[in-house]
């Protein structure tokens, strides 16, 4: 069965061809039939071979060609299918797979429908790609292609400005994380003269030293900062929400962004020998998470609270994978994308009622108007909140036990921010689905098809029983990824501590469950007066602490000033200057020269007489 | 006898006057004739030579400069009567179009 690997990307990209030629000749109901079928397919392959790799101790390696070969050094294109990669697998084509039945409620109005399908399932094809290449070079073919998808996604809505824009912020600024992966990529392979995991990991422990394995972890470190959308480089990530819902759900909440995370876990190897780059990850993991989080606080559009959410959870990820608990870094990243896929498409469910709606200063009492979306949406905001016995619950309280055990500061930060996790989760659900309706008037409030709200029941179920995957002591997550990350998942120091801190993080999440509940349905006026009397935090939240402006006025308009530069004076003046130049040069030489031509016969025969002369008199000298 | 540099002598002095005959002169149908000058002085260094070295090479030349010369003079005259229709004049100063 693992042999047919393959076939999980087979699907998708069949999918895109069918889609990409023939969809909009086969009509919306095709094209939707199509996209996920191909995905639906690969996840009963990617079942299939998660089956079939159950109780197996070494993963697989399928080669599908030769790729390059140069003398001794080779490059197969070969995927490696152990674990790791088939835990990515299944929750890829399985969200995946929700998200494209989704949308074809949600995008059915569109004139790009079989546009949009082709770019889904061409993401899902790289992002299978990413996941399963077997080696550094392949890894990055997928790192790219999903940057790729994730601009025209983002982009999608290309007539309106703002879509653009953020399309091509997102592409530049995870260009800069992408330059030094490749510098990563290739130093791993001026190092070690090859690209392929196997190899690569084998050789580590001799060949590298202490200063190398840092330089290559933190090179490949700020490629996984650019795409998985980390302190500095964290900005882009709440302008793609300009994208369609789905595309927010699928790329920016529950697989590219985590691609990071995943490509830290599988070099861990690598990281395990640079302590200065565990630590690096863990840091800069704990610091996002904690002021992402600040910022979701405030912010009123309802997907711009979910995608600092994001980057807050990725961020727990980061500092999970950081410590050394890279299972449990897997399994919030699995819990992770089934409740916040969730609650982007929840959120997709009630712009779909409102026409269009985002400001949730606009929504509110939505909760008996739609039933489904508002149950779904409450079942994902708890398990984001880390409710007790809901999946994020399980697999944020392991990483916090794991970053306790490392650090206290880290532990700390991670649960305040825990804390204002819970916080504006709810926030978010009271002031859309509680209290008095604020939603303006002649809007037709409805609950969405049966088609979007199908795949939000199959992810709410997911997000509350999620987590049962992972308990502490029975996890069968950590089981299952032992044979990738063996003797470095440290052996769990139990006892009473553990289960008291579990309890205190259960407490917080529901202390902060009713301080939200207090702010915003019983004292609704308390958060407009807090804003008031601390107006100055409250104004440098609801900025985003300036960033984007800081961004702006320190790198983006200096190189734009220098790239204008270039081209107004630079470009005009010494490269059009020189080719001028030459030019003018030729065509004064000639105007003088050709005065040389006077139209005086004897002014000829003087030359030829005076040639003659000279040519004689050299023959006769010499 | 007379010594061959004789010859070759009155050669050149009858050259060098077709030379500066053509450079001087302004009167198309004298510059052709300065140029049969030039020609026949070819002719005469010819024969000296042909004679001074016993061959008779140097005047079979002769015959083919002789040739030459009386085909460009049917051109010359030829080119010079049509300028002279057309302008009306056969001083080659005056007929200057082509130039810059």
């Amino acid at each position: 069965m693992l042999d047919l690997a393959w076939l999980i990307l087979l699907f998708p990209i069949l999918g895109v061809l069918i889609n990409g030629f023939i969809g909009n000749r086969i009509g919306k109901k095709q094209v939707g039939r199509v996209a996920c079928g191909a995905v639906g397919l690969s996840f009963l392959v990617g079942v299939a071979v998660f089956a079939a790799l159950l109780g197996q101790e070494h993963g697989h390696t399928v080669t599908l060609f030769s790729w390059i070969a140069v003398g001794d050094f080779r490059i197969e294109a070969a995927l490696l299918v152990d674990q790791l990669s088939t835990l990515m697998t299944l929750v890829v084509t399985g969200v995946g797979f929700l998200i494209h039945v989704y949308s074809i409620g949600y995008m059915a109005e569109d004139e790009r429908y079989a546009r949009f399908f082709t770019l889904l399932n061409l993401f899902v094809f790289s992002m299978l790609i990413l996941v399963l290449a077997d080696n550094f070079l392949l890894l990055y073919v997928g790192w790219e292609l999903v940057g790729l998808c994730s601009y025209l996604l983002i982009g999608f809505w290309f007539e309106r400005p703002a879509a653009a824009e953020a399309g091509k912020k997102a592409f530049l600024v995870t260009r800069v994380g992408d330059f030094g992966f490749a510098l990563g990529v290739l130093l791993i392979f001026v190092t070690f003269g090859t690209l392929s995991y196997a190899q690569v990991f084998e050789q580590a422990p001799q060949i590298l030293t202490a200063g190398l394995a840092t330089a290559i972890t933190l090179l490949l470190f700020a490629g996984a900062v650019g795409k998985s959308a980390q302190i500095p480089l964290y900005v882009w990530l709440p302008d793609a929400m300009e994208g369609p819902t789905p595309v927010s759900a699928l790329i920016h909440a529950a697989t590219m962004v985590t691609a990071g995370v995943y490509m830290v876990a599988r070099t861990h190897v690598l990281f395990e020998l640079a302590p200065a780059s565990m630590m690096v990850v863990a840091v800069i993991g704990a610091v996002t998470a904690f002021y992402a989080a600040t910022i979701a606080l405030v912010q009123n559009d309802i997907k711009r609270v979910l995608a600092y959410s994001t980057i807050s959870q990725l961020g727990y990820m980061f500092l999970a994978v950081g410590v050394g608990a890279y299972a449990a870094g897997m399994f919030h990243l699995t819990t992770h994308a089934f409740f916040k896929a969730l609650l982007f498409l929840a959120a997709g469910s009630v712009m779909h009622g409102l026409a269009g709606e985002l400001d949730m200063r606009r929504m509110g009492g939505l909760r008996d108007k739609m039933r489904t979306t508002y149950r779904t949406f409450l079942a994902g905001a708890a398990a984001l909140a880390g409710f007790p016995l809901l999946s994020g619950f399980f697999s944020k309280d392991e990483i916090l036990w794991r970053a306790f055990n490392s650090s206290i500061i880290l532990w700390l930060i991670g649960l305040v921010t825990a804390f204002l996790t819970a916080f504006y989760a709810f926030r978010a659900v009271f002031l859309t689905f509680w209290g008095p309706s604020r939603v303006d008037d002649g809007v037709h409030i409805h609950e969405s098809p049966r088609i979007m709200t199908t795949p939000l029941t199959i992810l709410a179920v997911l997000a509350i029983v999620g987590g049962l995957i992972g308990i502490p002591h029975l996890s069968a997550i950590e089981g299952f990824l032992e044979p990738v990350f063996a003797s470095h998942e440290a052996a769990h120091a139990s006892g009473v501590l553990e289960w008291v801190l579990m309890a205190l993080s259960a407490i917080i999440a529901i202390a902060a469950i009713i301080l939200a509940q207090y702010m915003y349905l019983v004292n609704p006026g308390l958060p407009g007066r807090l804003s008031e009397r601390y107006a100055s935090l409250y104004k440098l939240l609801a900025n985003k602490y300036y960033v984007d402006e800081i961004y702006l006025a320190v790198i983006v308009n200096p190189l734009r000033n220098f790239a204008g530069f270039l081209s107004q004076t630079f470009d005009a003046g010494v490269i059009d200057g020189a080719v001028n130049g030459l030019a003018a040069f030729f065509g004064r030489t000639g105007a003088e020269t050709r005065k040389l031509q006077t139209g005086y016969v004897r002014n000829y025969s003087l030359a030829i007489v005076l040639g003659a002369v000279i040519l004689i008199g050299y023959v006769i000298l010499k | 006898m007379i010594p061959s540099s004789y010859y070759l002598a009155l050669s050149a002095i009858i050259f060098v006057i077709g030379v500066v005959g053509v450079l001087v002169r302004r009167n198309a149908i004298v510059i052709l004739m300065c140029i049969e000058m030039m020609m026949g002085a070819a002719g005469l260094a010819f024969v000296t030579f042909s004679r001074y070295l016993n061959s008779l090479d140097g005047q079979l030349a002769v015959f083919l400069v002789m040739a030459v010369a009386a085909a460009e003079v049917a051109v010359g005259l030829g080119i010079i009567l049509a300028v002279f229709r057309h302008k009306e004049t056969t001083d080659v100063d005056e007929v200057n179009l082509l130039k810059w």
